[in-house]
């Protein structure tokens, strides 16, 4: 049951995205930061990870899941040190993605020669 | 000489003594390729940057031409010619290999007869023997500098349109075999408030159809005139607008044959490119390779070549401007058809 969940949600989530193309003539970078900004609300809310469990990569495989894990990792961190908590956690969560990132495109920087 | 309002007649009927069309893979593989010179298999042609690649097309266009008008780069009086980027890099660092005084222009892509009618006015007043004009436009540098970088991958929507890789140049001589330029009408700007890039073609519809009815009105003619008349880079979307335009205006296009450049470069069915081509190169390819080719063949004897240009800039739409657009039309006729 799950896998058709996941399914309609990640579907639904990526549905608001290209209605925001076509139909709201938002640009791709507009789109991407307006899902990520709704993930982070909706955690903020305390909706997200109800959403993760129900629907599981469905939820967690979407841009709104970085919103959400920049979210959540600063409330963690805020419960446990105060309110410094909320600089220092913004990217635990998402550190492994963003590193990630860094590094596959510096490795694919060395191979490649972009010119786009 | 000036004629109505906004029209130049040239009456010494100055010819196109020389043409050239070099043009990318893409094109090669679309139903016009037997009309390109050149056809390249590499969309960078062997340079390091899709810059230099559209300022060695331009190259190439501009010596071809002037050699098959049987003639050297020093016979060459004038350059007259511009292209899309910042600045219209690709015909300026071209005029620099060509050593030919130079004369840029830019009308983003009415400019193939933008600089068609420069070159064929200084010809007709006798400020020049020889004129070269051009145009040209790279799908990847019009794509880096006006939309998304490639590599990004940014979905297009469907009234988007395809750059066209290609240049095209001509010589225009006060004599000499060719077709004959004869009359041109230089076009106001148009804006009706689009600011989507996605849509140029209804930017621009406006434009042409302001431009073609001036032309009739200044010379006191009807679309009759011409077996064709051909519009620039309107595409699926803007030709179906103009077409409508031209009906609320009660101009009798039925009377003519009326296409659009940007729906003729490319095999709909097999090629994606959403509306339709777009880009300097587009009108001036199709101009100086397919439609010539038509007239030498007697397919024609007088054509309408309205190019049309959106003025946009990456950094007015970034502004959210709208989209201002021009169009120059062009009248071209066989050499058998007498004044």
């Amino acid at each position: 049951m799950i896998f058709l969940w996941a399914f309609l949600i990640g579907g639904a989530i990526c549905v608001v995205g290209q209605i925001c193309f076509d139909v709201f003539k938002l640009t791709p970078a507009h789109t991407m930061t307006l899902l990520v900004v709704l993930g982070a609300i909706a955690d903020g809310l305390g909706l997200y990870d109800p959403l993760i469990k129900f629907a599981g990569a469905g939820a967690s495989v979407p841009i709104t899941s970085f919103g959400n894990s920049l979210v959540h990792g600063a409330l963690e961190e805020l419960k446990k040190h105060g309110w410094v908590g909320i600089l220092t956690g913004i990217f635990k969560v998402t550190s492994s993605g963003i590193s990630a990132a860094i590094i596959f495109s510096f490795l694919a920087a060395l191979v490649v020669k972009p010119k786009g | 000489m000036l004629k109505g309002h906004q029209s130049w007649v040239f009456e010494n009927r100055p010819s196109i003594i020389g043409r050239a069309t070099v043009v990318g893979p893409f094109e090669g593989q679309g139903p016009l390729a037997e009309d390109f010179d050149i056809i390249h298999g590499d969309l960078r042609l062997g340079q390091d940057s899709w810059e230099k690649a559209e300022k060695a097309l331009l190259e190439e266009a501009a010596k071809l031409a002037i050699e098959n008008a049987g003639l050297t780069q020093e016979q060459i009086n004038f350059f007259v010619g511009g292209d899309l980027m910042n600045q219209i890099i690709s015909t300026s660092f071209a005029a620099r290999t060509l050593m030919i005084p130079y004369i840029g222009i830019f009308g983003a892509c009415s400019t193939s007869m933008e600089s068609l009618a420069v070159a064929a006015n200084l010809v007709d007043s006798r400020s020049a023997k020889f004129a070269l004009s051009s145009a040209c436009s790279h799908n990847a540098t019009a794509e880096k500098q006006f939309r998304y970088p490639t590599e990004y991958g940014s979905q297009k929507p469907p009234t988007a349109q395809f750059t066209v890789t290609g240049a095209g140049a001509s010589v225009v001589a006060q004599e000499g075999q060719g077709p004959r330029v004869t009359s041109a009408t230089i076009g106001r700007v148009i804006d009706m408030g689009i600011s989507d890039p996605f849509n140029m073609g209804a930017a621009m519809a406006p434009a042409a159809v302001d431009t073609i009815q001036a032309h009739f009105r200044d010379f006191q003619i009807e679309p009759g005139h011409y077996d064709l008349i051909v519009t620039g880079d309107l595409s699926k979307v803007g030709y179906e607008i103009a077409c409508d335009l031209f009906d609320k205006h009660k101009v009798p296009m039925h009377q003519t044959e009326y296409k659009d450049c940007g729906m003729m470069i490319y095999d709909y069915g097999k090629q994606k490119v959403q509306a339709g081509a777009s880009g300097c190169g587009c009108s001036a390819v199709v101009t100086y390779g397919h439609l010539l080719n038509r007239m030498r063949n007697r397919e024609f004897n007088r054509i309408l070549v309205v190019a049309t240009g959106a003025l946009l800039s990456p950094i007015s739409y970034q502004q959210g401007e709208s989209i201002p657009c021009i169009a120059h039309a062009v009248s071209i006729e066989s050499e058998a058809v007498k004044s």
